[in-house]
């Protein structure tokens, strides 16, 4: 933290040179910023701006395309026809599923690992941290290839030893191919998560813990009823970055895509804003969906921050 | 680290987590083991699934193939990545550390509504933002071109976020005052002084950013068409596609995958201290 000197111990500026000082100020922290808000402007506020106004707007071309071209406003319809478009539907199940599957075991998965390293009984501590970090440099697409292949029969090795062993997997088949995408950003980002909990652990005040022990609390009681609850904060983020990272699916059913017949190309509801717009050229729908994409994303991470504020004003008054 | 006596889990306990931990290893590290032997075999041991055997190793001939497809556009596309990631996280870690900075020290009405919009802008998908940007490039001429990509790269709110908590922890107000005092302009405080102090954070911001940067698949597919502008993930994608029809791209797109990951590991292990003071502050505060 910043510690300001006691006003005592400054002498204090004539009050001309005061409002120089000011102004000077003023002209500084518009300087550093301007780069930052340009770049805010164009790349972020006009394209949001143009997405909603796209999605009520459309170019009609009246009198078979020989007219002038216009623009008409066509209100909620372009929402109407993406809602009722079922495989946009679908793409929306689909992310859901892959949510529901993704978030709670990624979560539990990093959590345990980290509880298991901060508990003291884990060797070789960095050493597994830096093993279990070392995916999530390896650049999306490409771990969605090294995976691709290892689901492959005649490329993979896994499936190669499964088959030896009388077992026939089909790793892109209708039920397999979404716990697929889920295990290749669990490799990603497992390690990741990881690290982020563990430093959170390591700040928990080791008399708190100590305390826990001396009233007779054992390993797991410590690990889950003391120091999981002082790291919620890490939980939350982690739970609302990762939330809005799934949404977005799209590098890895685009990447599978290419090889399995079970993932169409609007098989996630990023994948249908790019079919819409850049091989239907619907911009219309496009940018309709992309703001149905974004109220869900802001309506589920309000939700997961309100639903964690709650709870834990609940386990204030109870306790 | 010592731990009281109390705290140490029985023997038992100790050995079933060390088992945990370790296949959690294996599992994280074994995938990538694969990429290592997959391309230093050669392509009738990979298709053979022969990959773990210790035979048929050929990975200078797998290096000289990979640079030798399709006219040598792969070296291309790794310049290129090279490029949009060395100089779009430099200066967008820059861009991004001063705003986070002027957040910190200066005061300004609904300083903190506008810092909440920043951080908004994490929240919003990239496809979003994709087809508007589209369109803004073709508008202005812009895709298709080196800079369709690179300056959208450049926006990263999340730095700001950085920016203003390594600002708080590492610029001293006394400093700050201490130069003032001096007669030293704002800015030439901050580009003199805190800039420097700042350095370590700058270094984390580049570093998210350069991954980041490196990673973009999805903005060089919608703004390029001219292949030889890819970075190198479009590019191995564009022959993962070649590959379900021509097999021969397979060994190629396996080696250009381990190439391709190359630098983040050295740039990984070389600044570690840098990316875990990153993780901390984005996540403890």
């Amino acid at each position: 933290m910043v510690t300001v000197a006691s006003p005592a111990a400054v002498p204090r500026p004539a009050p001309v040179t005061r409002s120089v000082a000011r102004r000077g100020e003023r002209v500084a922290c518009g300087v550093l910023m301007a780069p930052f808000f340009t770049l805010f402007v164009l790349v972020f506020l006009i394209p949001v701006g143009t997405a909603v106004w796209l999605s009520f707007f459309t170019a009609d071309e009246p009198g078979l395309g020989f007219g002038p071209e216009r623009t008409v406003f066509v209100g909620p319809r372009t929402y109407q026809a993406v809602l009722s478009d079922p495989t946009f539907l679908r793409g929306l199940g689909v992310v859901g599923l892959y949510c529901l599957l993704y978030i709670p075991l990624l979560v539990v998965a990093a959590l345990g690992l980290a509880l298991l390293l901060d508990s003291g009984a884990a060797r070789l501590r960095s050493l597994a941290q830096f093993g279990l970090y070392l995916p999530h440099v390896v650049p999306g697409i490409i771990a969605a290839i090294i995976w691709l292949y290892l689901y492959t029969p005649g490329l993979s090795p896994v499936v190669d030893l499964l088959a030896r062993a009388d077992v026939t997997v089909d790793f892109l088949g209708v039920h397999t191919v979404i716990p697929a995408m889920v295990n290749i950003a669990l490799w990603s980002n497992l390690g990741y998560n990881v690290v982020v909990f563990y430093a959170a652990l390591q700040a928990v005040p080791r008399e708190v813990v100590e305390a826990a022990v001396v009233d007779g609390a054992g390993p797991v009681r410590t690990a889950l009823g003391v120091k999981t609850p002082l790291i919620r904060s890490s939980i939350v983020m982690v739970v609302l970055f990762t939330l809005i990272w799934a949404l977005q699916l799209f590098t890895e059913p685009m990447l599978l895509s290419q090889s399995s017949p079970m993932v169409n190309s609007r098989f996630s509801p990023s994948m249908y804003i790019y079919d819409a717009a850049f091989t239907r050229n619907n911009y219309g729908l496009a940018a309709a969906a992309s703001v149905i994409l974004l109220a869900c994303t802001i309506a589920l991470s309000y939700g997961v921050t309100r639903w964690t504020n709650r709870s834990a004003a609940g386990r204030k008054a109870t306790s | 680290m010592s731990t009281p006596t109390a705290l140490r889990p029985r023997l038992l306990g100790r050995a079933a987590v060390n088992v945990v931990v370790g296949v959690s290893v294996l599992y994280t590290l074994l995938p990538a083991l694969w990429l290592v032997l997959a391309a230093s075999k050669n392509a009738d041991a990979l298709f053979g699934s022969d990959v773990l055997s210790l035979r048929d190793f050929s990975p200078l001939e797998n290096l000289r193939d990979l640079f030798a497809m399709d006219k040598g556009i792969y070296g291309r596309w790794y310049v290129n990545s090279l490029v949009y990631a060395v100089g779009g996280a430099a200066l967008s870690a820059l861009v991004s550390v001063a705003c986070g900075y002027a957040f910190d020290k200066f005061r300004f009405r609904h300083k903190e509504k506008l810092f909440g919009l920043v951080l908004a802008a994490v929240m919003v998908p990239q496809t979003v933002l994709a087809l508007p940007l589209y369109l803004m490039a073709s508008g202005t001429g812009l895709v298709n071109t080196f800079w369709a990509v690179f300056i959208p790269v450049l926006f990263n709110p999340f730095g700001v976020y950085l920016g203003r908590i390594f600002s708080e922890g590492y610029v001293p107000g006394e400093v700050l005052e201490a130069a003032r005092m001096d007669g030293a302009g704002e800015l030439a405080t901050y580009f003199r002084v805190a800039l420097r102090m700042l350095g370590p954070g700058v270094v984390t911001v580049f570093l998210f950013q350069l991954t980041a940067i490196w990673n973009n698949f999805f903005l060089p597919m919608v703004m390029l068409s001219n292949q030889r502008l890819y970075p190198v993930s479009l590019g191995l994608y564009s022959w993962n596609s070649s590959a379900t029809v021509s097999p021969e791209y397979y060994p190629a797109v396996i080696t250009g995958s381990l190439l391709a990951v190359l630098p983040l590991i050295v740039a990984f292990v070389l600044l570690q201290r840098f990316w875990r003071s990153g993780l901390t502050a984005g996540a403890v505060k």
